[in-house]
């Protein structure tokens, strides 16, 4: 099994998806002769021609209009957004073309598309470079939207997500590009979407959170273990569809749920988070939940901090400040 | 000719050359002059004239029903047919794509729908074609029949088309993808973007505006700085042209070329039909509040269907006797489908969280503890 970055994972599983079915076409800004400008599409051009990675104008609405085409007409595009921060021109095919084509054609038409797009912070984007968009699309049945977190998770689960039937959004963390690496397996496997991992198992709160924050909860719940609280860390994996299951599972034998993202707070005000299925589930014993993200500014904070946290405030047992304390 | 199963009994039948017809042609038995010139034959003519008379009827009668209370909402290509008609006859049904918007009606009875399928689509019954009952009236769409599935937000079916046509392109079918709208769809930026790309790449693909004067209440001179919408293909590297929506076979010439330059790999081209709205924009629409009774009674001249029905008894083609008979059989179809449509059974409201995605509830399974998933947000 051979170490690999979460770039290089990316790019080879587009190659060999292209290599596989010759119906996958990659298409957008710069994909081509460069490669993309983060290099995740490098090569294909010189492999596979003109035809199949296609180098497009700037028009993140066309980019994904016709690849909602091309996939009706026996193609399986795979489409980049340059920055997940310039898929808002693209947001009207996404929500109200891709999502429904399926249902309000009663099955008739589906549309096995890809949008693969960039996010989150942390590598001096600023307004338009940082952006973690994925709650914009979490919301929209018909969607499924897939963050992977490590080298292994993006190679399965972007094999899984070009091979759906359904459009997929796939959002990678542009700061886990070249920092994370993995061991990644040389076999044809594949992650199931709505499948999460649980990367630490702990026993006191379980640490729920995806992508970059997936790590973060990581490091931190080892910080923490030096105080004695023994954390389990669930990644998510993919939001759409989202592994109740697991998720429930694990906030049943802890007790308590932290959900971090990068995201800003106040966009999660709503049933869609992670957390959700804890605080609303009447099976489920959980008393305690709170939830940390960005700032909710135009400018997104470095990380998330413990100056950002949030405690939510609907749970009956709260304990203000300090969600992690052990009970 | 290509063959597609009929949608239903009351399919549109035509004997002609849809596709077929090359240009001029020699006149004949079957084939008048009128027919020759435009390289179709007198059956085919007569088809187009029988699709734009169901199309008007199947129309009025929606409003007729709309205004009894029966159904809820009519949205209405009358004025339109001719163009839609004429344009549809050019591509090969079953094998090109349209990607129509909500006035197609003489687009999706020319391509295979019959006035069943639409009305059951008015009456949003279990077996309506477009989408079981699912979308609001007029949106209409046919995977077998090759016509998308369309929505409300304009022009962003034009899209769609487009990547069929690139689709087309990489696949080396041979399809040439079409698609239309109204001239305030146009204005849209979805149409920018996909005439650039259609350009750049010479897809096979057809922009056919059907310019009808109104957004709604906006009149053509708020909407544009230009007299026509076509005058805009030459920023994207593809001819245009302005046809009378009215002249029916002026339409279809225009389209055959459109088609066939398509077809050898030549690129796109921007059709841009002058059109006529003959009612108002909706069935929710009071039209006389911006529009004047003299251009409602002007407007009554440029009308495609007598026009054509006269073109066609000059000619020769549409004897007294084929009328009456067109006539006949265009009221017992649209007799038929408004009584199939309302005895047709509604949709099984079990069925209404079907079809979100390709599979149900993907991934999202209940724990062990016996955990629903009703009332936590669905899918």
């Amino acid at each position: 099994m051979a170490i690999k970055t979460y770039i290089e994972a990316i790019r080879e599983t587009l190659a060999e998806e292209m290599r596989r079915d010759g119906s996958v076409i990659v298409l957008g800004e710069d994909v081509g002769k460069k490669g993309g400008v983060f290099l995740a599409t490098d090569g294909l051009w010189a492999e596979f021609g003109d035809d199949r990675v296609i180098d497009t104008p700037l028009t993140e609405s066309m980019i994904v209009g016709a690849s909602i085409g091309a996939a009706i007409n026996g193609l399986r595009p795979v489409a980049e957004i340059q920055f997940a921060d310039f898929i808002a021109p693209a947001f009207n095919q996404l929500v109200n073309e891709a999502a429904r084509m399926r249902y309000r054609s009663n099955n008739g038409f589906g549309v096995p598309m890809t949008v693969r797009a960039p996010y989150g912070g942390g590598v001096h984007g600023a307004l338009y470079h940082s952006q973690s968009v994925e709650a914009f699309f979490a919301h929209v049945p018909g969607l499924k939207v897939v963050i992977p977190s490590t080298p292994h998770d993006a190679k399965g689960l972007l094999r899984t997500a070009i091979r759906d039937d359904d459009p997929v959004l796939f959002f990678e963390h542009k700061k886990m590009y070249r920092s994370v690496r993995g061991e990644v397996p040389d076999t044809d496997y594949t992650i199931p979407l709505g499948s999460a991992a649980i990367t630490r198992p702990g026993s006191q709160i379980t640490v729920i959170g995806y992508g970059l924050m997936a790590h973060y909860a990581l490091e931190a719940a080892e910080l923490v273990a030096d105080e004695g609280i023994d954390v389990e860390v669930v990644d998510v994996r993919s939001l759409r569809p989202l592994d109740k299951a697991t998720i429930l599972t694990s906030v049943q034998k802890t007790g308590k749920a932290m959900v971090v993202y990068a995201r800003r707070r106040s966009t999660t005000s709503t049933v869609r988070s992670p957390g959700s299925p804890a605080r609303t589930s009447p099976g489920c014993p959980t008393t305690t939940s709170s939830r940390t993200g960005s700032w909710s500014t135009p400018r997104r904070s470095r990380t998330a901090s413990a100056s950002s946290r949030h405690t939510d405030r609907r749970g009956p047992r709260l304990t203000g400040g300090r969600a992690a304390e052990p009970s | 000719m290509a063959t597609t199963k009929k949608a239903s009994a009351s399919t549109a039948d035509r004997n002609g050359s849809n596709g077929a017809g090359a240009g001029h042609g020699k006149a004949g038995p079957g084939v008048s002059k009128l027919a020759a010139s435009v390289g179709l034959t007198d059956a085919d003519l007569l088809g187009m004239y029988r699709t734009i008379l169901l199309a008007r009827q199947v129309d009025e009668r929606m409003w007729v029903l709309n205004r009894a209370g029966r159904i809820p909402f009519v949205i209405s290509g009358q004025g339109h047919e001719g163009a839609q008609v004429a344009i549809a006859w050019a591509l090969q049904k079953g094998k090109d794509w349209i990607a129509p918007f909500y006035r197609s009606v003489g687009t999706l009875l020319t391509f295979g729908m019959g006035a069943r399928d639409l009305m059951t689509a008015q009456f949003a019954k279990s077996v309506d074609i477009s989408s079981g009952g699912r979308q609001m009236p007029g949106h209409y769409g046919s995977q077998p029949m090759h016509l998308v599935s369309l929505s409300s937000p304009v022009a962003t079916q034009m899209l769609h088309a487009v990547g069929i046509a690139l689709a087309a392109k990489i696949r080396k079918t041979g399809e040439v993808a079409m698609s239309s709208m109204g001239e305030g769809s146009a204005n849209q930026g979805d149409v920018h973007e996909g005439l650039n790309f259609a350009g750049i790449h010479k897809l096979p693909f057809i922009l056919v505006v059907e310019n009808n004067g109104y957004a709604i209440s906006v009149p053509v001179s708020k909407q544009l700085p230009i007299e026509n919408v076509a005058d805009r293909a030459a920023g994207y590297g593809m001819p245009g042209f302005v046809v009378d929506g009215a002249d029916v076979l002026e339409c279809y010439r225009v389209a055959k070329e459109a088609v066939d330059r398509a077809r050898r790999g030549d690129g796109s081209t921007f059709i841009e039909a002058k059109v006529i709205r003959l009612t108002a924009h909706s069935s929710d629409d009071q039209q006389t509040k911006y529009r004047t009774a003299e251009e409602l009674a002007d407007i009554a001249n440029k009308d495609p269907l007598p026009r054509f029905r006269k073109e066609l008894q000059d000619a020769g083609v549409l004897t007294a006797e084929l009328e009456a008979r067109i006539a006949a059989e265009v009221k017992a179809d649209v007799e038929d489908a408004t009584t199939y449509a309302e005895e047709a059974p509604e949709p099984d409201p079990a069925t209404a969280m079907r079809w979100v995605f390709a599979e149900e509830w993907p991934g999202e399974t209940p724990p062990p503890w016996g955990f629903t998933l009703r009332g936590t947000g669905g899918h």
